[in-house]
């Protein structure tokens, strides 16, 4: 990637999961003519903010949503107090076997 | 998106240089081209400047975009394919400068 040595393409298609397809959407709810919440050079400066090692352990929606989230901090969409208190909520109703 | 015909600093088959600048930010001139020098195929239209749009700014005024010819060899030292393949790249008019070493 970016012109530095890497190994051969993988060619073959895979089947996303269901969260995967999620963020897929939200982007795209996110960025359209209705909200303009976020912009595609805001999701790349995000994912570049990263760093090498966080980005190669990640995968490509890990990164997207990471890049979403810090974005929507960013333009003050969401708060960290907010994001927090939902995550903890999400992960009871995943505790509980509700999602 | 229509390019003032003042706004566009180059026409096609100008030579060309890409700055060779490394700022943070988001920046989508890659770095394996940065310095090269290459010829302009065309004019693409102009657009939003993406290093600001990265920071939730306007962009504005659009930046003429164009797509820029490099010869393969010339970019990656080790290029052992056919010496005539080049490489096209999309850049932004800030990162380019005319070429200073003339006609070959």
């Amino acid at each position: 990637m970016g012109g530095r040595p890497a190994g051969p393409v993988e060619r073959t298609e895979h089947a996303y999961l269901l969260w995967e397809k999620r963020v897929d959407a939200m982007l795209v709810l996110l960025s359209g003519k209705d909200r303009r919440l976020i912009t595609v050079d805001e999701l790349r400066r995000n994912i570049e903010a990263l760093g090498p090692q966080a980005y190669d352990r990640m995968s490509y929606y890990e990164r997207w949503i990471h890049s979403i989230t810090q974005t929507l901090i960013q333009r003050g969409v969401i708060t960290i107090d907010e994001l927090g208190r939902k995550m903890s909520q999400v992960e009871q109703r995943h505790a509980r076997g509700e999602l | 998106m229509t390019v003032d015909a003042l706004q566009a600093r180059f026409r096609p088959g100008d030579r060309v240089q890409v700055r060779r600048a490394y700022p943070l930010g988001h920046v989508r001139t890659p770095w394996y081209i940065r310095g090269h020098h290459g010829v302009i195929e065309r004019l693409c239209g102009a657009y939003p400047n993406p290093e600001e749009l990265a920071y939730a700014r306007d962009g504005l005024p659009r930046q003429p975009l164009y797509r820029v010819r490099f010869l393969q060899r010339d970019v990656w030292p080790d290029y052992a394919a056919n010496a005539h393949d080049t490489v096209d790249i999309e850049i932004y008019q800030h990162w380019l400068e005319p070429d200073e070493r003339g006609v070959p």
